[in-house]
């Protein structure tokens, strides 16, 4: 696997003064402003419609902000050539809330992708894509589709798909959402130790349970801004 | 060993893109083969034509009026006709066509030999000459004319010029024709590739967000275009070659070599076999830069 590459800058993530808007509607994110360092883990929280899954979106490059400045390993985005975004991207694992997995492929086939895509060995991928598939308790799914495995199931192999390549960076957005607390855990547990591996990690979550069982930093969004987390509550 | 498909990302069900692509260049491949091979045709067949006229000239004397006197002053003329081109530099050889010969040639276009034979012909002669000599034919049928008046010489340029010219323009509408088809085809796999673009939007997407270069993604679509492409190319090519053996066959039926004789040389036929190969190459190459221009235009 590759080696785990230090940023130029001393950070995975910086926004500066970001905003975004879609089409002619008002900003969905204002004037964010954040920096993440190498090897941290962060919580994204907020309510439905704070604008978590369009900052994700701003970090995995899915989208260009509207104005301000993010710079991802060091490399200020709107100024990078296009011939160079596809290896930063390979440096980015994401779990998409809708998973994004391709029906028409295996489980084993949409975990081996990112693999593929950067060109390692199909050796590589009959070694490392089973054994994570097992982990994740899917064993008795590799060459199952899609289509015909449960909402966990499916969440399980986009996990998989986004850690397979070990990627410097983790973007997860609800990536417990569809799964047993028990499970959930045990997500968490992997993303805390490809962390530990020096992964930088962001997940989004509504489950304040698991931000409370999992003490990482916040990151609060409020109506498209970030403020100061609010305390969580109770169970 | 068993023969492995090569992987693809793109889903293997057919969609309207790639059931229309090789129909498409089927038909496309199938007019190519017939331009080409027309093309080829005609090339042979002037080269032909100018190797075999090239260097000749005929001499036409009047209708022989008959009766045993006339034939004997026309034979006289005609030795001196023969005379005059034996000493005019440049001719290599001056041969009184036999009138069974001439009876020949005209069979094929007034019918029976025993109806011909009762006609009155003019007595041709087929004159050799070197072809690096320039002969003045005007003044030559002058001197002819000045013993036999009424002789013509016929040195076949015109004839022979006109009927290049129709052969080079019907060559340079083959090449319009070839170069139609290379358009279309390119334009149709374009619109294809669009469609594949749109249907298979979520894969795309996908491969773009992990990472996937803008060539990875195009070389899938690329790879399919190209057996799409052969598919139909080599359909095409089969039912192109039937209809070259067909036409063959019927020219050949017609008697009396109103049609010259045609085929294809090996290394025609070696082209007709490319004719897929290259349409399955452009299809390939058109859908690979259609793909580039597409993603270019995504995050």
């Amino acid at each position: 696997m590759r080696p785990k590459l230090s940023t130029e800058s001393g950070h995975v993530i910086r926004f500066e003064s970001v905003g975004l808007r879609y089409g002619q509607r008002p900003e969905v994110l204002e004037d964010v402003s954040l920096d993440l360092k190498p090897g941290s883990f962060h919580f994204l929280t907020g309510a439905s419609g704070a604008g978590k899954s369009s900052l994700l979106r701003l970090m995995y490059l899915g989208q260009r902000p509207t104005r301000g400045l993010v710079t991802l390993f060091g490399q200020d985005v709107a100024t990078l050539p296009r011939d160079k975004l596809p290896a930063l991207r390979r440096r980015i694992g994401v779990v998409f809330q809708d998973f994004h997995l391709l029906d028409h492929m295996s489980a084993m086939d949409n975990v081996a992708l990112p693999l593929r895509v950067a060109g390692v060995s199909e050796a590589e991928i009959k070694k490392h894509v089973p054994e994570l598939l097992s982990w994740v308790g899917l064993a008795d799914h590799l060459n199952a589709r899609p289509p015909v495995l449960s909402g966990g199931q499916k969440q399980r192999v986009a996990i998989a798909r986004a850690v397979i390549a070990r990627p410097d960076l983790l973007l997860a957005d609800e990536p417990t959402g569809n799964v047993d607390d028990t499970l959930a855990t045990r997500l968490l547990y992997l993303f805390e130790e490809l962390n530990k591996l020096g992964t930088t990690v962001v997940i989004a979550t509504h489950n304040e349970s698991l931000v409370k069982r999992f003490s990482h930093f916040r990151l609060h969004l409020d109506h498209g801004r970030l403020v100061d987390p609010p305390p969580l509550r109770n169970d | 060993m068993a023969l492995r498909a090569r992987r693809s990302d793109l889903p293997g069900t057919k969609d309207a893109s790639t059931r229309f692509v090789p129909l498409l260049i089927a038909l496309m491949v199938f007019l190519a083969v017939l331009a080409l091979s027309g093309l080829m045709i005609l090339q042979g067949l002037t080269a032909r034509w100018e190797r075999d006229i090239k260097g000749t000239l005929t001499v036409q004397m009047p209708v022989v009026v008959s009766g045993p006197e006339a034939e004997a002053r026309s034979h006289a003329k005609l030795e001196a006709v023969l005379n005059i081109l034996a000493e005019t530099k440049g001719v290599l050889q001056a041969q009184p066509l036999p009138k069974d010969r001439v009876i020949a040639l005209l069979e094929p276009w007034l019918g029976s030999e025993a109806l011909i034979s009762e006609l009155p012909l003019p007595r041709l002669i087929d004159v050799t000459t070197d072809p690096y000599v320039a002969i003045d034919v005007k003044a030559l049928a002058a001197r002819i004319e000045a013993v036999q008046p009424g002789a013509t010489v016929e040195d076949h340029r015109v004839w022979l010029g006109r009927l290049l010219r129709l052969a080079r323009s019907v060559e340079l509408l083959s090449v319009l024709v070839l170069a139609m088809v290379g358009i279309v085809t390119s334009a149709t796999v374009v619109f294809a590739t669009r469609t594949g673009l749109a249907i298979h939007q979520q894969v795309i997407e996908v491969l773009h967000l992990i990472g996937a270069q803008d060539d990875y993604i195009a070389r899938q679509f690329a790879s399919r275009t190209f057996i799409q492409g052969l598919k139909g190319g080599i359909l095409g090519m089969i039912l192109g070659v039937g209809s070259l053996f067909g036409l063959g066959a019927m020219a050949r039926s017609l008697e009396g070599g109103i049609l010259p004789e045609f085929w294809l040389t090996p290394g025609h036929w070696a082209a007709l076999v490319l004719l897929p190969l290259a349409a399955a190459w452009i299809a390939t190459l058109t859908a690979r830069l259609a793909v580039h221009r597409a993603l270019a235009r995504m995050t």
